[in-house]
Order: C-alpha cells, then structure tokens, then sequence
C-alpha cells in the first residue's frame, strides 16, 4: 500500500471539474497527460472505465491488470493494462493507498438480487454509465462496459475465498494520479450506491483535473 | 470423490475437450453439464452468453460481490449482469474454481512456453485461452466486445492479505468434478489453455470430459437457491423472465 504523493499544483491543471455524486463522466484524456480523481469528502466510489481511443474494443481488462501485477489491488506504480497487453495509464500518485478491482458497478438488476427486489429504483452507476454513452453517440454500448476500477474502494478478500465489504480506508482530500499511456476515453460513474458502505452511506463530489 | 454416475437415459452428449483445445455450444434451460478433470491439473475457461438476448453475459463482479465471495463451489450460482442467474454449481468434489485471472494471450503463451506454430508443429501448436475464446465468439457473431471476465473453472488462486494471488500447485487432482445446472439458454463457450499464472513452464494443457444431461429442476429446497437469501433473489428474476 505504498503512498506516493504528487508534485503537481492544481493551478496549473488545464482541465478541472467537480463532478456531483450520482454523474457520469466521459472525456478524453491525451497521451502524456496526467489525471487526478480526488476524494473531496472522503471514501466515495468512483467506478472508473477506460477505452483506447483509437479503438475502443481496447480496453481496461481487469483480469490482464490484476494477472500483469500478480495483485489484486491497485496502488502508486499499478499498470491498467487492456486486453491487447497494452498500458493504457500507469498511476504515479496515490495517497488513499489501494483501489478495488473486483466490485464492479452497481446496477438496478444486482441491487434486487443483493437487496431487496423493490431496491431496483434506486440510482446506479450501470445508469449513469449507459446514460453518458447513450448520449454520447460515440460508437460504445453496453457490450463494451466490462469490470471496471472503484477508485478509494476498499473489498478485502480472505484466505478461504470470501469477499468482505469493508469500511473504506480513503479520507477527504486524499487523490489517486495516473499518466496516459496512450489517448485514451475515461467514463466514470460517480457512484450513488447507499445500501452499502462503499460510499459510507453518503455519496459526495468527486474533483477531476488533467495537466497536460 | 466422484459424483454418482449419469444415468444413461438421461445422458444427452457426451465429449472430450483435448488440452489446449476450444468449443462451444447450447445448454438449453433446466439441462446439466458435468466437467471432469480427467487427468488432474485442467484448467477450463469459460464464458456464459444468455442465448435469448446476447447482450447478456455472465458478470465476474455481479456474481463475486451478490454471494461475497472470491471464488466458486458447490452452492454459488454464475449471475448474469441482469440480476439472473444463468448456471448454479449444483455439485463439486474440489472446493474452490478461480474468477478473477483471465486468460492467457499469445504474447503471454511465447514468452513463457516458446514458439510453436502449427507451421512447425501441426495440431500441437500452442494456443492461448484469448485467442481461443475470441474465435468461439467469432463463431456466433461476436467478438472482442464480448470477451469479458471469465471463470476458470478447476484452478485455486488465492490472495493474501496484501492481495498478491499465488496459484495453487495441484489443486485438481485426477477425476476431479464440477457439475453445472442451467437455468437459462446459455451459450457455453470454454478453452482449455493453461491459466495464465500456471508455473508449469512446459505448455502441458490437459483435457476436460464433457458430458451433458438431462436432471431434476431447483424447487424451492434447491441448494443453491437457499445458498443464501440474494440467490433467492436471483432465482425469482430468472423465473420471471421465462414466464
């Protein structure tokens, strides 16, 4: 769980957002350019997806990631790695300490089957995912949206094969950093989820910045 | 262990998936697949497509975080990302089959096994579970977009506290035995690549018994629907939809 902290200055992002809890978010980000979720309140899931934008049937595979690693957690030197081998960004800075990558995003049909069948109402991230591409009219549906990255997540696995929810060990302020490999297309879905600790019951803004 | 044997009125096809091979085909709702690990040490890719509506696939994430769990045995059931299921594991002597470690690619096969073309080396050319399972996927007008997380069904990997996984050497012993309840018309694609953190550093895949058949539904008793309450859960969706 190595904290690397970062040498940027937020004054010179050339692209700076805050991104409301419950909002996609679908941008390109440039080959070279560095990107920085940050965790303005603290332990709030941001279910993060990335495609080539060259091509977007390259995209973020968790299982070449967590296989290229031989660990399942993401941290400050972690490659998210496509399915092709290929690095589509590296994280140079991290203070939360590690990031999920098996949870997935939520979803109006999980939600009945982890919850209750009327939960299905509830706001979910797979909406906001297929709301931004629905829009977006750029060529992605939901065949392309795979297992995606929780950012400031935290789902400890056990010795004997269980998957625990735990509190998140993330804090207000604190940032993960990553360094585009190629040009690539981010969608996050900034999570709404509340029948589970992952975003300790309360979703909250998330800050986005690039520099270039 | 071994299951009890298929009766043979039930039997419907029975096949061997050489090493390093691919396949796939229907499983019809409420039919069985039984896999057998004949000679110890397979490890057997799959992938689950809904057959009715393709756009509908097994979820790794869905169905590790609804059952919190790291891996799959008797009584978890494979989810769909529509809140169904699509196959429940509804036996199995081994105890533990992997979920989160993908498959092999070519770059990954050459630099840990060699070259072995089919140029040089015929019908024994060394194959990877991703190319394997992309021409599967091929074969029914689909594609890249569709390869996602897949269950590697007879491999152990487990994770320690820091989350550095380590493959279980040996863990399927000879005539080890998975048996798979469909619950919905499922497109079964499987590769029989050795998993991508197998240490064995001589490509030696091994070969799967496959054998379909026919079985008693889940009633409201079944195993894997009582296995705990989000299954009911699942069961109900699945029920709807074929009403």
């Amino acid at each position: 769980m190595p904290i690397v902290e970062s040498t940027l200055d937020p004054s010179n992002a050339i692209y700076d957002y805050t991104l409301p809890a419950g909002e996609p978010w679908l941008h390109t980000i440039k080959h070279g350019q560095t990107f920085r979720i940050l965790d303005l309140e603290g332990n709030q899931a941001v279910d993060t997806l990335f495609y080539s934008a060259a091509d977007h049937e390259e995209r973020y595979s968790a299982s070449d990631t967590i296989r290229h690693q031989g660990n399942l957690y993401l941290s400050a030197g972690s490659k998210l790695m496509s399915g092709e081998g290929n690095v589509l960004l590296t994280i140079v800075a991290d203070t939360c300490g590690r990031h999920d990558t098996l949870g997935g995003a939520c979803a109006a049909e999980s939600n009945t089957v982890r919850y209750a069948l009327d939960k299905k109402h509830m706001h979910s991230c797979r909406d906001s995912f297929l709301l931004a591409i629905g829009h977006a009219d750029c060529g992605l549906a939901k065949r392309d949206i795979a297992s995606n990255i929780n950012f400031f997540m935290n789902v400890p696995v056990t010795a004997d094969g269980q998957l625990t929810f735990a509190d998140g060990i993330s804090a207000p302020g604190k940032y993960v950093e990553m360094r585009a490999e190629m040009d690539v297309i981010a969608l996050i879905s900034n999570c709404p989820q509340l029948n589970n600790p992952c975003n300790a019951y309360n979703p909250t803004p998330v800050r986005l910045l690039i520099w270039d | 262990m071994t299951l009890a044997a298929i009766n043979p009125a039930d039997l419907l096809w029975s096949e061997t998936l050489p090493g390093g091979a691919h396949t796939s085909f229907r499983m019809r709702r409420g039919n069985r697949l039984r896999l057998t690990d004949s000679e110890g040490g397979a490890n057997l890719s799959a992938l689950f497509i809904n057959n009715d509506e393709r756009s509908e696939r097994y979820n790794m994430a869905d169905t590790l975080k609804a059952q919190h769990t790291f891996h799959l045995t008797e009584g978890f059931v494979c989810y769909s990302d529509m809140g169904r299921v699509l196959c429940s594991l509804t036996a199995d002597t081994l105890g533990w089959h992997d979920t989160v470690c993908g498959v092999s690619d070519a770059a990954q096969v050459s630099a840990k096994y060699g070259t072995a073309s089919y140029q040089s080396h015929r019908n024994a050319m060394y194959r990877n579970g991703r190319d394997s399972l992309l021409i599967e996927l091929e074969k029914w007008g689909l594609g890249k977009r569709d390869l996602v997380g897949n269950v590697n069904f007879f491999s152990k990997i487990a994770a320690d506290a820091d989350g550095n996984l380590q493959f279980q050497v040996g863990h399927s012993a000879p005539g080890s035995q998975v048996e798979l309840r469909f619950e919905m018309n499922t497109l079964v694609l499987l590769s029989s690549c050795p998993h991508p953190l197998d240490p064995n550093p001589h490509y030696q895949p091994k070969p799967v018994l496959l054998e379909a058949y026919r079985g008693a539904s889940p009633d409201q008793h079944d195993k894997c629907r009582n296995f705990r309450p989000e299954n009911g859960r699942g069961f109900s969706n699945t029920e709807r939809y074929f009403l």
